[in-house]
């Protein structure tokens, strides 16, 4: 069955934890992870309640999948409403705390109500108890994670914790899990914070024994494996490069997002390469990159594990940065370089090391700074006001002297944790910040890559690169090439791939697997460890049930179809340079065949029909 | 020919699918707290490195076993665990000097590698091959021609 079967239910209002049995109804239908749990807190919240207020819930979640020997089973979800975006958040992340949770023998963890003062979640199995934090609260997620590994005496705990960024109210802080990988999106974190709920800690010994159909499952999962050792982006690029094998390939094509978005194209780019990560620096010879490495269960291993440069002016004097740690992926790379016109590799992967020290999130992080380094320019705001940093575009200083303030949420930090559209609307120019619902973008310009802007445009978290990546086929031919610059057959596009990303999710699998797999390759792996049907139609169905059904919360928050649209400055101002130069993005071309296509009224909002149809 | 797990740590990305290879192939379930081998991660230097049994010649687990639980499997090397014999008093575990032989609390016996009677489940497992299972005489084999490279004239 590959579901647990159970959930467990923390109530921190009252200090009390429970055990209570999935929902398998609702399993049928959802899968899990993302899907699952969206619909519990759909089920349990108000859609109008106050993110940070004890009424709304935050649930982590892991997938059928996760904890097996499925390649790339090993992700969890965090599901909340957003404090950032007011929509629902769904964060995913890998590491290996998923699996642990799963091996513990629980679903999902469901956290309601708000605990009277600081604790921890310590999970061992069935023994799920709250402990004081007292000590770790006002402390990073790496003090943290080390204070509850020797309290403990147990170095095999897995442990997922906010930093000072979500404490002190950062609205777009993550939670980081095992170090370095984090639901980093949306400001999950600082639902979790605002919950008193300062770390997750897990053991879990029990491992996942209830596959339907063992031997099909190991067939099906090794076909699985091969095919991504055999796939170029899966079995080569991502191993070799990273994420950040896109760099240079996205600034080809006229599509990095440049100083806020003014540019499609940065001088610099092949200077914060993957290919940049891989070359000796003067110094001591060594390159940026020490490793790449796997989440729990991975036979992709993009992950990158980097050390800066001892010598670079940022940790100088500043021995506890020496070591390895998560280096750069290629969205934090963007946002933290090319968004802010900085090249210098070394502050990169330090400002990325304080993300994950202190938990927020690099791509809203990097786009706000990008908006501030604007407003900077046009004399809105001074110096007066940054605690005398020079908020230049290129400037390596203030990206890591304003990293260190949104950390620990101190000076101009503290602005700059509100995120980009706070920011701008703060300073009377709502038109500079690049976000859509509130939340900022990835790092793809959609002038370049037409696709995506639909895909920002109508994502349920907000700008998001990850509910459908149109990228993919736009650029990367996968699964067939179409071209960037053309908006015919987008939407049906961006559609289809909402759809399936939200059934991947659902699973416990990782989305860079549909770089060489389809659900073709995945149902099978599904149908043999879950009971239900769970061919390629049903997964369709299911993750087109999903979309409805986080549409369905937004509509009920307050969102509207007008919330549907990318900021001006996409739609009216040229792309500069590139192969898109002279085009912006033709959203309203694609739209309303998009919301035709989903069965949606031309206002956007999902029909009797369509929601008849999916038994919503 | 005798053959021998060779683990090469600089391939592994530390996935763990070994772990959950094992952990299947031993007690049916996917389980890296039920391995017989271990990924070990080392943070600050960016390493990994999986860890078991070397299956000693001269077995301390196997000389220190009072009730002869731990015997020698004549085909493949090997020493294995009889766990009907064993009595849980872990004395192997003190024996051995690489702690590879661990308790297991759910059955009150100790388990260690076994080379899976000579297909070891890992090996297979492994997506980089940081673990193969290759002649035992020579499991230095790989490492002697980096070297050997290294001392071809340039």
């Amino acid at each position: 069955m590959a579901w647990t079967g159970s959930v467990l239910r923390v109530n921190l209002t009252e200090g009390r934890c429970e055990r209570k049995p999935l929902n398998m109804l609702w399993a049928r239908r959802y899968l899990g992870q993302r899907g699952l749990a969206t619909k519990y807190l759909c089920e349990e919240i108000d859609p109008t309640v106050d993110p940070l207020s004890p009424e709304n819930k935050m649930i982590m979640a892991t997938g059928p999948l996760t904890g097996t020997m499925a390649s790339t089973g090993g992700r969890y979800s965090v599901i909340t409403k957003s404090p950032l975006t007011g929509a629902i958040a769904c964060s995913n992340s890998g590491g290996f705390i998923g699996a642990e949770i799963k091996n513990a023998g629980w679903d999902m963890i469901i956290f309601e109500g708000r605990a009277p003062t600081p604790v921890y979640l310590y999970l061992e199995n069935e023994q799920a108890e709250l402990l004081p934090a007292d000590a770790i609260w006002g402390r990073s997620v790496w003090e943290t994670d080390e204070w509850l590994h020797r309290q403990h005496q147990n170095p095999l705990l897995r442990i997922a914790a906010v930093g000072r960024a979500a404490e002190q109210g950062c609205l777009y802080a993550g939670i980081i899990n095992d170090l370095h990988r984090a639901a980093g999106r949306s400001g999950v974190g600082t639902v979790m914070a605002s919950k008193n709920l300062k770390a997750v800690a897990v053991r879990g010994t029990l491992g996942v024994g209830n596959i339907k159909d063992p031997a099909a499952f190991i067939k099906a999962t090794e076909a699985g494996k091969k095919v991504l050792a055999d796939g170029a982006v899966t079995g080569q690029g991502l191993p070799e490069y990273g994420t950040q094998v896109l760099m240079n390939v996205i600034n080809e094509v006229g599509a990095m997002p440049t100083r806020n978005m003014r540019e499609v194209q940065f001088e610099g780019a092949g200077k914060i390469s993957g290919e940049a990560m891989h070359e000796p620096r003067p110094s001591d010879g060594k390159p940026n990159l020490v490793t790449n490495a796997a989440c729990f269960g991975c036979t992709i291993a993009c992950g990158r594990i980097s050390t800066i440069d001892r010598g670079h002016f940022t940790i100088e004097h500043k021995p506890e940065y020496w070591g390895a740690s998560g280096g750069l992926e290629f969205e934090a790379a963007w946002a933290l370089g090319s968004d802010i016109g900085v090249d210098d590799l070394d502050a990169l992967t330090y400002a990325n090391f304080l993300c994950n020290e202190d938990g927020f999130d690099p791509i809203s992080f990097g786009s706000t700074l990008a908006a501030a380094m604007e407003l900077y320019e046009l004399g809105l705001i001074g110096k007066d006001e940054t605690g005398g940093i020079e908020l230049r575009f290129g400037s390596a200083e203030a990206l890591t002297t304003t990293a260190e303030l949104t950390a620990r949420g101190e000076g101009f930090g503290k602005m700059l944790g509100l995120g980009s559209k706070r920011l701008c609307e703060h300073y009377g120019r709502p038109d500079l910040s690049m976000t859509v619902k509130g939340q900022e973008f990835p790092a793809y310009d959609p002038r370049g890559i037409q696709g995506m802007g639909l895909t920002y445009a109508t994502s349920n978290r907000g700008a998001c690169h990850l509910r459908s990546y149109t990228v993919s086929s736009e650029v990367l031919g996968i699964p067939e090439k179409t071209d960037p610059l053309v908006t015919e057959g987008k939407a049906a596009m961006v559609k289809a791939f909402q759809d399936a990303t939200a059934a991947v999710d659902s699973a416990g699998l990782c989305v860079f697997t549909t770089f060489a797999w389809t659900l073709a390759d995945i149902a099978p792996q599904i149908a043999a460890a879950c009971e239900g049907d769970w061919s390629v139609e049903n997964l369709v169905e299911t993750g087109e049930r999903i979309w409805n059904l986080e549409r369905q919360f937004n509509m009920a928050a307050g969102l509207t179809g007008k919330d549907d649209t990318l900021p001006k400055r996409l739609l009216k101002e040229a792309a500069k340079t590139g192969p898109a130069k002279g085009r912006v993005n033709d959203l309203e071309k694609m739209l309303p065949e998009y919301y035709q296509l989903r069965g949606w009224t031309t206002d956007g909002i999902p029909s009797k029909e369509t929601l008849d149809r999916l038994g919503l | 020919m005798l053959k021998a797990l060779q683990i090469e740590p600089e391939k592994c990305t530390g996935c763990l699918q070994c772990e959950m290879a094992c952990s299947y192939e031993n007690e049916g379930v996917f389980n890296p707290a039920k391995s017989r081998i271990k990924v070990f991660t080392f943070h600050d230097e960016g390493r990994f490195s999986p860890y078991t049994c070397t299956q000693c010649a001269e077995a301390w687990c196997l000389h220190a076993c009072p009730v002869e639980a731990i015997v020698l499997n004549d085909l493949t090397g090997s020493k294995e665990v009889i766990s009907d014999v064993c009595v849980g008093c872990k004395v192997c575990t003190i024996a051995c000097p690489f702690g590879t032989v661990n308790y297991n609390h759910d059955t009150g016996t100790v388990i260690k590698c076994d080379l899976c009677g000579g297909d070891p489940a890992c090996a297979k497992a492994c997506p980089t091959d940081a673990i193969t299972y290759v002649d035992a005489d020579h499991t230095g084999l790989q490492r002697m021609r980096a070297h050997a490279a290294l001392a071809l004239p340039q």
